[in-house]
């Protein structure tokens, strides 16, 4: 009569107790798909979760920046011009006299809508052709071909310049067009680059007999293309986008200098940088701090790229 | 009313052979299948052999119309596969399937096991209602003896044996009248091929399930066929039961092949007579005139390069494509 499991079993309420055992059936008999898997694997990877933290640090400082300074950043003191780091201001003075820290801080929008629209821009229209030209191949593919051998053949600098002057003719153009501009500008001169990434990647997927097996199933045209190719396709395209991310920032930056881009009283990274050059020596500081904003940004969206890119690899995990 | 599931009748499969830079002529064809006649009957299993390149695979690529037909029918139930369009195609989907050869490739490495083999019910979402799938799923792994708890795994975590099992199961699915196995044990180990095949034995009998097997090993063939078409560049040169092809071959091909297969006994071993067949399989693009194996047959006359061969019953009581069909036990 003193049977412990049948005393136990009566005491204990089975739901209270769950084995480690017991609680991995129960996760276990949940299906999963590729997608919640890489993100459960999201959720505890390091390099996920600085990258992360930094990236969501930068677009508040890009939403709401008067959060972190309340110095206006087009405030000049001729003065103060070229002072180092103090008290009163963490990042020193540049040339002009503006505020540094509150220059950093105000400058992050412009370069951070340009660095992420244009990559966004550029991988949507290069991944779209680029997959439906390795899907269907022949005409397609060599029309889509030569027409991003067109625009490949456009040295970048020379096409922006021609896009970017002939657009902004008006004179009067607000920051917001010119942003929208410059961004355009950059992904139509880009999208070739992801555009073959993509395709390549795709012919090499579309051989594979798991898409032989999903026609013979009768998947439709969109369901091969989105749920077999494109998830295999996905990894070198979202390399090649994190390191275009931090190139398309300094893009902006060299348009600025070039007096076709974002200017005064527009701040952004690129411009700070390029105010710098004539004062680097007296002046260090005025190219390190936006320079090591752009620098921390760009590693951030490299990382993230990265691990979304191992996530989504299940042979990685 | 036959009991033939499927009929094929002179199906014609020609790839143009193109070359050129930027406009592009064709200077030939391969034929890979070049007037394939069959029938599959209701629960039966078909194998066909043949050495690489013989069409065996491109066969059932055009059957599954996966590759377009050049000419020629084949029917399904009395209805022409090679005609359907839109609907009609998908509804036939449910009733043919395909078993690939190659696990390594055949499982997406994206995918868990249970979208894999979820993806038929998605894609015909008629056949079972949404609540029933992940238990249906489950049943499918069960039936071809995995753990039905492995359905969250990717296919990068089993073996080829359980790789090929996941194939069948994606193939079972939707409960299909007929299977095409393309070569389905080729990329196997030799002990993980019969656990394959006899999986596919039992399959056969729990779901009334009729195969085509296609193979280039003749032992494979052997354990799962009733009956055996052997087929030699594009063309069938030798169709009978599993026991008119092995003990009564008549086309010299089918003898040849025969000769080849090993023999476990040492002392038959050296009694056996070897077919040595000469030279190589001559290109499809432009195959011999009349008899396709003349160029290699130790029995060519002149008959042979003038005219074709029918796929007649000459001796044996089956068919042989070959003037000089006669019966020759060469399996000791």
């Amino acid at each position: 009569m003193t049977d412990p499991s049948t005393a136990s079993a009566v005491t204990t309420a089975p739901e209270e107790f769950v084995t480690a055992a017991e609680h991995a059936e129960v996760k276990g008999n949940k299906p999963r798909s590729l997608a919640s898997d890489a993100w459960h694997d999201l959720r505890r990877r390091p390099l996920f979760l600085v990258s992360a933290a930094l990236i969501l640090l930068v677009l508040l400082m890009s939403f709401w920046p008067s959060l972190f300074t309340s110095v206006d950043p087009n405030y000049a003191e001729l003065s103060k011009s070229r002072e180092g780091p103090s008290g009163a201001a963490w990042f020193g003075y540049d040339n002009q006299g503006y505020d540094l820290f509150s220059r950093t801080i105000y400058g992050s929008r412009a370069s951070i809508i340009v660095g992420v629209a244009a990559t966004l821009l550029t991988v949507l229209i290069g991944s779209t052709f680029g997959l439906l030209a390795g899907y269907y191949g022949g005409w397609l593919d060599g029309l889509m071909s030569r027409i991003a051998d067109v625009f490949f053949g456009l040295p970048f600098v020379l096409g922006a310049i021609v896009i970017l002057s002939s657009f902004r003719s008006s004179g009067d153009t607000s920051p917001t067009q010119i942003i929208l501009l410059v961004v355009l500008s950059i992904s139509i001169l880009s999208w070739p680059v992801c555009m073959r990434i993509m395709r390549s990647a795709a012919i090499a997927a579309k051989q594979q007999d798991y898409v032989k097996a999903a026609r013979a199933l009768g998947a439709s045209t969109s369901r091969i293309i989105l749920r077999h190719m494109l998830p295999n396709a996905v990894a070198p395209v979202l390399v090649y986008a994190t390191i275009a991310l931090g190139a398309f920032i300094g893009a902006e930056a060299t348009l600025s200098f070039l007096g076709i881009g974002l200017r005064a009283p527009v701040v952004s990274w690129g411009v700070m940088i390029s105010d710098s050059r004539d004062v680097i020596r007296v002046a260090p500081h005025s190219l390190l701090f936006p320079a090591a904003f752009l620098t921390a940004t760009v590693l951030a969206f490299v990382m993230l790229g990265d691990a979304v890119r191992e996530a989504l690899d299940p042979k990685a995990r | 009313m036959t009991d033939n599931i499927i009929e094929v009748r002179d199906l014609v499969k020609h790839f143009p052979v193109r070359v050129g830079v930027l406009f592009k002529r064709t200077v030939g064809h391969v034929r890979a299948v070049d007037g394939v006649s069959f029938d599959l009957k209701r629960g039966e299993t078909l194998g066909v052999v043949g050495e690489s390149g013989c069409g065996k695979s491109t066969l059932a690529q055009v059957l599954m119309r996966l590759e377009p037909p050049t000419s020629g029918t084949a029917t399904f139930e009395g209805r022409d596969i090679l005609k359907m369009k839109g609907g009609e195609l998908r509804k036939l989907r449910r009733d043919i399937q395909i078993v690939l050869q190659d696990p390594y490739t055949s499982l997406n490495p994206r995918m868990t096991v249970g979208d894999i083999i979820g993806e038929p019910f998605e894609i015909h979402p008629e056949v079972a209602p949404k609540a029933s799938r992940a238990k249906k799923v489950r049943e499918l792994l069960d039936v071809v003896g995995l753990n039905p708890e492995h359905i969250n795994r990717y296919p990068h975590q089993f073996s080829g044996g359980q790789r090929q099992r996941i194939g069948i199961a994606r193939a079972l699915a939707l409960r299909p009248k007929v299977i095409v196995c393309d070569e389905p044990v080729s990329a196997l180990d030799v002990s993980i091929q019969a656990q394959v095949m006899n999986l596919l034995g039992d399959l056969q009998t729990e779901f009334g399930l009729s195969y085509v097997f296609i193979a280039h090993d003749l032992s494979v063939v052997r354990h799962l066929s009733d009956r055996v078409a052997v087929m030699y560049l594009g063309k069938m040169v030798e169709v009978g039961t599993e026991e008119e092809i092995y003990e009564h071959p008549t086309h010299p091909y089918t003898q040849a092949l025969l000769s080849a297969v090993p023999v476990p006994d040492p002392e038959l071993r050296d009694h056996r007579q070897v077919i040595r067949l000469e030279g190589d399989v001559p290109s499809p693009v432009d195959p011999p005139s009349g008899c396709r194996f003349r160029t290699r047959c130790w029995k060519a006359q002149d008959i042979c390069a003038t005219e074709e061969p029918k796929l007649v019953t000459r001796v044996a009581n089956h068919p042989s494509a070959c003037h000089f069909a006669e019966e020759k036990s060469v399996v000791p």
